[in-house]
């Protein structure tokens, strides 16, 4: 069968993707960025997983105003990089695992939520750029060296989905994924943040105590983290703080209890505050402990 | 009309369902620079291809004019107007720059000193606006 391993928390800001594409990550004002990084290539390496759930949002790429999915799943079999203004990322083309996304498409709609399914989508930063930290460089040429099932949030136009709900949603992944029959370990990312405003006179706007909070909470109370209300995130990590909510997608996808074997936080990249975290499920935590014990 | 929560954070719109509504064919335009073959023709004549979105009079002045506080104050949203910042070849930090009044320098400035604190910042009766 499936099951879940771990879940990734990871800030998406397009400037490093740029930095890594322009290779000035040995710059001293990148250093710091991608130190937090090093420790999470070896662990993704160490517990290489199948398929990554990646729940990011796309910056209006894939879907201009016309159209405004609240939750939009990637039924395709593969996924493009796309030209966000700047030219396209030189990155390697996602690929699906096919039959699991139908399979979590299915079972999501059962469970009552109302999904949108693509079967043609390009995939901006906000999906690339988990990946290129998380993996390194990677040219186009390259494979990823796992298979990716993006899950697009609406958080562009207000009101995005309740943290609550993106809560329950990763219930219901989870409960999709476990009821796979093929045998794959799967990891969940939840991406966006952390505090950050891009726009109007409060711009810049760096909230570390929030961040770390917030990060602090998504092991001890994760269920009441939830349900704090979209005017927090607006006003005390800035009016696109509240990316935020996509991080209880991979929460509520998780064991209620988790070991946290990684955090990195930093301020600034670009506007923003990089977040990240790794929380292995205990179950499968205390599982390898054992296995590297013996 | 019932109040919304958030329109007591000082310096920031929230783009919801009505500032969309107000500002969709401005949007609509400034995400169609996303793709070469547009902001070629929107370089070669930005009157001309400005005519292919109704926008209202006072929309389409701030974008030949590049009032960036001013595109969000007319329904823009920044990941849209943005788009417009990238075919100038301005970066979403230097259009910060600008939109906060502080110049391109001491904004990144303050980013490198730990961004704009949350102090002060939560309320617009902080800002000395109602």
């Amino acid at each position: 069968m499936a099951r879940i391993t771990a879940g990734v928390g990871c800030s998406h800001v397009p400037a490093i993707g740029v930095a890594m594409d322009t290779h000035i990550t040995d710059q001293p004002y990148w250093v710091p960025v991608f130190k937090g990084f090093e420790f999470s290539r070896e662990w993704m390496k160490a517990n290489k997983p199948d398929v990554i759930f990646l729940v990011y949002n796309d910056h209006c790429t894939a879907f201009d105003a016309s159209c405004i999915p609240t939750f939009a799943l990637g039924a395709a079999a593969t996924f493009t990089p796309a030209d966000e203004g700047y030219g396209p990322r030189p990155v390697p083309v996602v690929r699906n695992h096919q039959k699991l996304a139908s399979h979590i498409a299915q079972s999501l709609i059962l469970d009552e939520f109302d999904i949108t399914i693509m079967n043609e989508m390009e995939v901006d930063h906000g999906l690339t750029v988990p990946l290129s930290v998380m993996y390194g460089d990677r040219t186009p040429d390259d494979d990823w060296g796992v298979q990716v099932i993006p899950l697009a949030v609406n958080v562009v136009q207000y009101p995005a989905p309740t943290g609550n709900r993106c809560y329950n949603l990763g219930k219901a992944v989870r409960k999709a994924i476990e009821s796979f029959p093929e045998d794959l370990k799967v990891m969940v990312f939840g991406t966006g943040g952390m505090s950050h405003q891009l726009q109007y006179k409060r711009a810049g706007l760096i909230n570390p105590e929030f961040d770390i909070d917030f990060l602090d909470r998504l092991t001890s109370d994760p269920v009441g983290l939830s349900k704090m209300p979209h005017v927090d995130y607006l006003r005390l990590a800035g009016s696109e703080g509240v990316e935020m909510v996509m991080w209880h997608v991979m929460r509520g996808a998780l064991d209620d209890d988790v070991v946290e074997v990684h955090r990195h936080y930093h301020v600034p990249a670009s506007n923003t505050a990089v977040g990240h975290i790794i929380l292995e499920n205990k179950s499968y935590h205390d599982s390898h402990a054992k296995i590297a014990a013996e | 009309m019932t109040k919304k929560d958030y329109e007591d954070i000082p310096g920031t719109f929230v783009f919801d369902a009505d500032r969309s509504r107000e500002g969709y064919h401005l949007n609509q335009f400034c995400i169609s620079l996303r793709l070469q073959k547009n902001r070629d023709a929107f370089n070669a004549g930005e009157e001309a291809y400005l005519d292919k979105f109704p926008m209202t009079p006072e929309q389409r002045e701030a974008v030949l004019k590049r009032e960036w506080n001013r595109l969000l104050e007319l329904g823009g949203n920044i990941y849209y107007t943005s788009k417009l910042a990238a075919n100038d070849g301005i970066n979403f930090q230097n259009l910060a720059g600008l939109m906060t009044g502080m110049g391109v320098e001491a904004y990144r400035d303050m980013m490198l000193h730990g961004g704009r604190p949350i102090e002060g910042n939560r309320y617009k009766s902080e800002w000395g606006e109602e």
